[in-house]
């Protein structure tokens, strides 16, 4: 406890940095895979190359990507900038694929429906897709946020310093108490940005709060119908889990 | 860059001896098949049991996605130095966490592959007279294997990865090139070991791509393939 208060400051100014590496590839990730994975389901070959090119990416261990990383664009080595690079593009592989399913999910006929009321395409996609699509995408991102925060921490082995550091200081000084703030403080900022991410969501989409509480209700008065409702491309947390922890 | 890479690559010294290419492999795959191998035999079971029961499911769930925001790192290095016995002893800490982590996506390919069998197959299956131990390792298995092998292609990918990450306690494997030249500030071993193990991850990963293929029912192929 007494390392804790003499160490607050560092602790807080590494989660600072923590949150400055993981806040921008979070964001980055949705703003790039959004567009790409509505243009891509236009094309048929368009998703097949979203599906197979992010799971090739997400194969790579993040170890590799952030040593790899700037040989390919040119930063130094220990520069943050790898991390936020590298973490976006794990994030926007595991986010454009979901996103793809969210769109492809999107009832036809309400589109046929905006059309026929006057829709342009641009509208179409502003009113009715991305708003119909808009669940799918946040449970995709809030999947995102979890795996990107504890993924910053590896940086902490080449020398990117974020509460990662903690884990590295404490290892090479047998210190427990250092490694234990370490995992906390990951979970409580990973908490922060899941509640965070839910807020602008509320904001965002006012109508999913309303949707949510009769839905999980009916959802567990009757387990029958829980397969129905598993068709919805909400990405399942469990099976979605997919290399999230490196 | 590319010259000194290929120069790396050449050297017939990387190839040969303890600390050589092919002998860093297989440590690497050592460890991790070893994790596997114990994270399938808990896995598995407990997957058909939830996915044949439908007992569960939401433990699994908040199970694994608790874990996705543990950090990996944190959890090697609390263990590394909890279990420290004597020497600093890298194997143990390790293998606990690489089946910690290769556990939930596992689990959570079994239980979707059985609760994915349709009921009225199960149904068909009951009326056709077969016992339970039937029903499960002649439909609901064969019929689940191939999101099962999908689970196993999750859990390969985080236990290679993180097999990597555990260089840093002084284990074997790929992940020692990383961190001895980080050491020594030598970039281009470091790109090397780097480049080493993403081929890895992506040759593994293509396998078990292959294998969901062949496992995957002919049944279940021909339905597939008219969606």
């Amino acid at each position: 406890m007494t390392w804790i208060s003499t160490n607050l400051d560092f602790i807080l100014s590494l989660a600072w940095q923590h949150t400055l590496i993981a806040a921008p590839a979070v964001l980055l990730s949705l703003l790039i895979s959004v567009p790409v994975a509505r243009l891509a389901n236009a094309t048929g070959w368009g998703r097949k190359l979203i599906v197979g090119g992010s799971s090739l990416l997400y194969a790579i261990p993040s170890l590799a990507v952030f040593v790899i990383l700037p040989g390919l664009i040119g930063t130094r080595i220990l520069d943050p900038v790898n991390v936020v690079v590298a973490l976006t593009l794990y994030g926007a592989a595991l986010l454009v694929r979901s996103s793809s399913e969210a769109f492809d999910a999107v009832d036809d006929e309400l589109l046929t429906a905006a059309t026929a009321q006057g829709h342009s395409a641009w509208q179409r996609f502003w009113r009715v897709e991305l708003p119909l699509a808009g669940e799918s995408i946040l449970a995709g991102t809030r999947v995102v946020s979890a795996s990107t925060i504890s993924l910053v921490s590896v940086g902490a082995l080449i020398g990117v310093q974020s509460l990662g550091t903690l884990f590295t200081e404490g290892y090479s000084r047998s210190f427990l108490t250092e490694i234990a703030v370490g995992i906390v403080g990951t979970v409580i900022l990973a908490v922060v940005f899941d509640v965070v991410l839910q807020g602008i969501a509320a904001l965002l989409m006012p109508w999913t709060r309303r949707q949510a509480g009769p839905r999980r209700t009916r959802r567990s008065a009757a387990p029958g119908t829980a397969r129905a409702d598993d068709a919805v491309p909400t990405p399942d947390p469990a099976v979605a889990t997919a290399g999230g922890t490196r | 860059m590319i010259a000194s890479l290929i120069a790396w690559f050449s050297d017939p010294d990387h190839w040969s001896g303890p600390g050589g290419v092919p002998a860093r492999a297989l440590e690497h795959l050592g460890y991790s098949a070893l994790a596997l191998v114990i994270a399938v035999l808990i896995a598995v079971p407990v997957g058909v049991w939830i996915g044949h029961t439908g007992r569960g499911r939401r433990v699994v769930v908040g199970l694994s996605s608790a874990l996705r925001a543990l950090p990996t790192l944190g959890l090697l290095t609390f263990l590394a130095i909890v279990l420290q016995i004597g020497l600093r002893q890298a194997v143990i800490p390790t293998t606990i966490v690489l089946v910690v982590l290769a556990v939930p996506p596992l689990l959570a390919g079994t239980y979707a592959g059985l609760q994915a069998v349709p009921r009225e197959v199960v149904h068909a299956a009951r009326a056709n007279g077969h016992s339970t131990g039937q029903l499960i390792g002649q439909v609901e298995l064969p019929l689940a294997l191939p999101m099962v092998v999908g689970g196993l292609r999750s859990a390969t990918l985080q236990v290679l990865a993180t097999t990597s990450v555990a260089a840093y306690l002084g284990l074997g494997g790929l992940g020692r090139y990383l961190f001895d030249a980080l050491a020594v500030q030598d970039y281009t071993t470091m790109l090397a070991g780097a480049l080493l193990i993403a081929v890895l991850a992506l040759a593994v990963d293509g396998l078990l791509l292959l294998l969901q293929r062949l496992l995957t029912p002919t049944g279940l192929r021909a339905a597939r393939a008219r969606v």
